[in-house]
């Protein structure tokens, strides 16, 4: 059990490093390095720059050095909580990332539990009554779910809101809200505005754990332990919860480490769309703009945030799966 | 009629099953699993049902506890349990499958042992809890109480250090222990009739001939009746009183197991009998088999089922007249021709 | 044969039963694997349309400036944002399609163009029509075009989708756009095919160590967000690169994370056939272990591949769409579906242009034709079970 968790635990410091080394390799791909495009930057708003400031520049970022000096410079003024400056907004990374890092995260984390809450019932429903009409509506749902990608789900919600109701369904605060500071009618606001990005994002987890819900359940159902249940007099609905969904509850658990960074990944062109002050438009705007710094971090900053998610979701899955906690593995 | 088979001053029997009929109705056609099968259990009593696979035993056991799934259902047919001791029988295949009725005579009053150990437990839950759960169901007692009898009754079917092992996950145990422990969740409510369904076909011969001595000792001591579905005849020698032999869903001949062995009347039977193999055949002599296979259930023959691989075959007779089973002797019945005329 | 009939029937009249029911089964038995699983597959009503769908798209793809009629290139400010127009099929009860030919007109309060079909001016629509030039197939010139005006261009004439903010028009380009859009996913799997099965069939043959770090790998991959990554990635494709060059780098973008899933199907197959008895027989043998590969392993796990390859597909074109559409993709002058749903970005456009989303249609079917013919091919993929 213990070296279970360390094993998860080592995969996901390794993980973080591989992030780590993408996120980097992000900031130095486009041509040209960080200083000249600071100080083109400084030029162009009428401040004289003298060679040697250009110098000590290069000299502080390490940018006449090998690469990977480079990259552990990189990584020790991060450690040092200095991401860098993003260029376009001429502000630290940070305050530029600020609330947008948690707003993601309550986006995401909102889609995970309605992604679950959603697909457990369902998806047993199914199961136990196959090919009800019920069982084929869900099925159908499921696949529009599976299809419709989710920023064109959102476009086509955006587009039926502001057609038929007349009202601006993107964003995640009233306006009122909207530049106010932290309050309990503000936490309340976003609450009321999170709903519907979480069902956007989460349409297309749910059809998929819906489906592997109910194949599951449905092997389960089969097998020989559910007569055993039944032959004893249980009533089928405490039988079915306690024997069968149990067992089809292992493969779903699983399925949240991988149902993290996917909804994570959709919440950035779904907030786009939804024009939601989350990290997803200012991802965007700093690649566009070639702002590499604010980009690098941000991309490190979501792929830390997904090396969590997935890590409590392993955790999870121990506590539901008696045969990882003996560690007997298949 | 299976009572024709009791004599004036035995008890009536527990269980009678009458013209029994469970039908599959699946996309390509309705399979006939058990097609009017009817036969008696006597109270304290074993009887074994045997015949090749998927001649409709363990749809039988199934139709019993209500248990079958869909798409089967029984179609028509009796299946008259005797609760207690005075009251008039219930007829099981009148009861809502899911009523609560049903519910308390599953497992508490006929209780089933399944043929494969190794699935018949979930694997998410200790064998302590499946067995205390059935305890619980049926029982007023509490969980210290439910716990101690589980324990005891670990003991009686021979697990080794029962307080120990009731907490063991049932991937723990070796096949022979969880078939071990199936037989004591199954006995844990007394049960009046415990139905053990090919018990032993998936164990190694060693570790059948504990089981049935285990059952057998059981029996014994609690005096409850036992249906053992097996198609091992050598297992039905050992345990039954009666036997049941089925054929494509039909009994085709019933009676003691003496009888049955000695002086067989169905022609399936002396088949079924002749390809056991002895001690006494000669070295390097081919044992004998039946002819041909056990047709598709779809494409059922007419007339009597076995006619199509039977050596006493007489064309126009049987393969245009349904045998019925009727006595052929004081305590035997059998359904063929060779023993009564077709009825016109 | 007229020697045994007397023979064979008194010998069938016994039989009769027995042979009745074996006939079928013995269809079933000896037939091959491809034969069972395409039996199987046919089973599949939903599967067999998808694939027939999916075989349209691909026609359509080939056929695409034949069944465009307007130059999907050429702009035109006189004709921005008209709405779709409807075609009348009966014209004075006979079959002879037209539509209604369009005025411009300036609104005097909003000061936009919009434009009213004119009643009194007929256009009538003809099949085979002459328009813009262009290559059929790739391999000689033409003009003809599925549908098309008589005299006039059908430019100025035909609107069955309506046109975009820079006049050109939405069905034509619609037509272009599945060529792009339809390839990349191809392009994409076959690049993460290779990928996954070199990768998945060492991991899976060789195991140990070797294993461990390639599922370590994928382990990672599969646990970075793809979007960012990719959205990383694609933007830094320098600016100057041409429409071929932008596409080969997408392609390898998504395939550089798509090819995990198979490799880890590949390595899960290679994995159970390994305990495999007639592998272990085959072994026995003396069969050199090239052989049981290609020979024994890989037919009982092809359809595998297959199934899970046109699983695959799908993510690969919603991939592209999104990076096209957030501008990271496939760029303008290059047509596919995403580049066509950037126009439909903002909300305020949509609102007045609801057409400009029709891109989003042949996006949605094609990816649930993909998956239905996914299931179905890995239902049957498994013929034996």
């Amino acid at each position: 059990m213990l070296t279970y968790i360390i094993r998860r635990f080592l995969l996901a410091l390794l993980t973080i490093w591989a992030i780590s080394v993408l996120a980097f390799a992000i900031i130095q791909l486009p041509p040209g390095d960080y200083v000249t495009a600071y100080i083109a930057q400084l030029a162009s708003s009428g401040v004289d720059v003298t060679p040697e400031f250009a110098e000590n520049l290069r000299q502080q970022y390490g940018l006449d050095s090998p690469i990977w000096v480079q990259y552990l410079k990189w990584m020790e003024q991060i450690s040092r909580g200095n991401f860098g400056r993003s260029l376009e907004w001429r502000a630290p990374v940070l305050d530029m990332i600020g609330d947008r890092l948690w707003l993601t995260m309550a986006v995401s984390v909102s889609a995970v539990l309605f992604t679950w809450g959603l697909a457990l019932p369902i998806g047993i429903y199914s199961a136990v009554r196959q090919y009800s009409i019920a069982d084929y509506i869900f099925t159908f749902i499921g696949f529009i779910g599976l299809a419709v990608p989710s920023f064109l789900l959102a476009l086509i919600l955006l587009y039926l809101g502001f057609r038929y109701f007349d009202a601006n369904i993107g964003g995640l605060f009233s306006p009122e809200y909207q530049m106010a500071d932290w309050s309990l009618g503000k936490l309340w606001d976003l609450i009321k505005h999170l709903p519907l990005p979480a069902i956007i994002l989460g349409m297309a987890g749910t059809a998929q754990l819906i489906r592997i819900m109910r194949a599951n359940l449905l092997d389960e159902l089969r097998k020989p332990y559910v007569i055993t249940a039944r032959a004893k007099g249980m009533s089928e609905f405490r039988l079915i919860l306690k024997y069968p969904v149990r067992a089809a509850l292992n493969p779903f658990v699983s399925t949240l480490g991988y149902l993290f960074p996917f909804i994570i990944s959709g919440s950035i062109i779904v907030a786009l769309v939804l024009s939601l002050p989350t990290i997803g438009p200012l991802l965007l705007r700093s690649l566009v703009a070639q702002d590499m710094f604010l980009a690098g971090t941000i991309v490190l900053f979501l792929g830390i945030m997904t090396v969590l998610g997935t890590f409590i979701s392993d955790i999870l899955l121990m506590w539901v799966d008696p045969r990882i906690r003996f560690e007997r593995r298949e | 009629m299976a009572n024709r088979l009791m004599n004036g001053n035995e008890p009536p029997p527990i269980l009678t099953v009458d013209k029994l009929k469970t039908y599959f109705f699946t996309d390509e056609g309705t399979v006939k699993a058990v097609d009017g099968a009817s036969f008696a259990v006597r109270p304290g009593k074993t009887v074994g049902i045997v015949g090749e696979s998927g001649c409709g035993k363990s749809v039988s056991a199934m139709s019993i506890l209500r248990i079958v799934d869909d798409p089967g259902r029984i179609v028509a047919g009796e299946i008259l349990f005797q609760r207690a001791d005075d009251a008039e029988p219930v007829d099981l295949a009148k009861l809502d499958a899911e009523g609560n009725e049903i519910r308390a005579i599953r497992g508490g009053e006929i209780a089933l042992v399944f043929q494969e150990p190794m699935t018949s437990f979930s694997p998410h839950y200790t064998i302590g809890n499946q067995i205390v759960e059935t305890i619980q169901l049926h029982q007023d007692v509490g969980k210290a109480e439910a716990r101690n009898r589980t324990i005891e009754l670990l003991r009686m079917v021979g697990i080794p250090r029962p307080e120990r092992r009731i907490d063991e996950y049932p991937f723990e145990l070796s096949g022979g222990l969880r078939q071990r422990v199936m037989i004591a969740m199954a006995l844990s409510c007394n049960p009046k009739i415990l139905i053990a369904d090919e018990p032993t076909t998936a164990l190694d011969v060693t570790t059948q001939a504990q089981i049935l001595d285990l059952l057998r000792e059981i029996q014994e001591r609690t005096q409850m009746s036992v249906i053992i579905i097996t198609h091992d005849m050598g297992v039905i020698a050992e345990m039954a009183d009666d036997v049941i032999v089925m054929y494509l869903g039909r009994v085709v001949e019933s009676g003691p197991v003496d009888e049955i062995f000695h002086q067989p009347k169905h022609p399936y039977t002396q088949a079924l009998l002749r390809s056991i193999p002895s001690i006494f055949a000669e070295p390097r002599t081919k044992l004998p088999t039946i002819a041909g296979s056990i047709p598709h259930p779809h494409n059922r023959p007419a007339g009597c089922p076995f006619h199509p691989r039977c050596a006493e075959f007489m064309p126009g007779k049987c393969d245009r007249h349904e045998p019925q089973l009727r006595p052929v002797s004081a305590s035997q019945l059998a359904s063929c021709f060779l023993y009564h005329e077709p009825d016109i | 044969m007229t020697q045994s009939t007397g023979e064979r029937g008194a010998f069938d009249s016994q039989f009769d039963h027995a042979s009745i029911t074996t006939a079928a089964e013995e269809r079933v038995s000896v037939a091959t694997q491809w034969q069972l699983m395409w039996w199987r597959f046919r089973k599949h009503r939903l599967a067999m349309i998808s694939g027939m769908v999916i075989a349209a798209f691909y026609l359509v793809a080939l056929g695409a400036d034949f069944l465009a009629y307007a130059d999907p290139h050429k702009t035109e400010a006189f004709r921005s944002l008209i709405a779709p127009q409807p075609v009348h099929f009966f014209d004075e009860g006979r079959f002879r399609p037209y539509v209604f030919g369009l005025v411009g007109k300036r609104d005097p309060r909003t000061f936009k163009r919009v434009y009213e079909p004119d009643p009194e001016q007929k256009i009538a629509l003809r099949l085979f029509a002459e328009g813009y030039e262009y290559k059929f197939l790739g391999l000689f010139k033409t003009n003809r075009h599925l549908i098309g005006v008589d005299g006039g261009a059908a430019e100025e004439a035909i609107f069955l989708l309506g046109t975009d903010q820079l006049g050109r028009d939405l069905w034509s380009r619609m037509m272009i756009a599945c060529r792009l859009s339809l390839t990349i996913g191809l392009a994409g799997v076959t690049l993460s095919l290779v990928l996954g099965v070199l990768l998945g069939g060492i991991s899976g043959l060789y195991g140990g160590a070797i294993d461990t770090l390639i599922q370590r790998v994928i382990e990672i991959l599969r646990s970075i967000p793809t979007i960012p990554l990719w959205m990383g990635l694609a933007a830094a494709m320098p600016r100057d690169w041409g429409v071929v060059q932008v596409y080969f780098a997408i392609t390898v973008i998504l395939s550089l994370i798509g090819w995990t899933d198979l490799a880890r199907v590949v390595r899960g197959r290679f994995l159970a056939l390994r305990e495999e008895d007639f592998v272990l027989a085959a072994e026995l043998a003396g069969v050199s272990q090239m052989r049981i590969i290609l020979r024994h392993m890989v037919p009982s796990f092809l359809s595998h591949i297959i199934a899970a390859t046109t699983l695959a597909l799908p993510n690969m074109i919603i991939s592209e769409t999104a990076l096209s559409f957030l501008g990271l993709g496939l760029r303008p002058p290059a047509v596919s579906w995403g580049v066509l749903l950037q126009d439909a970005q903002n909300i305020q456009t949509v609102a007045i242009s609801p057409w400009l989303l029709s891109a989003a249609l042949p996006v949605i079917v094609v990816i649930l034709a993909f998956n239905f013919l996914g299931d179905g091919l890995r239902d049957a993929a498994d013929p034996y079970g």
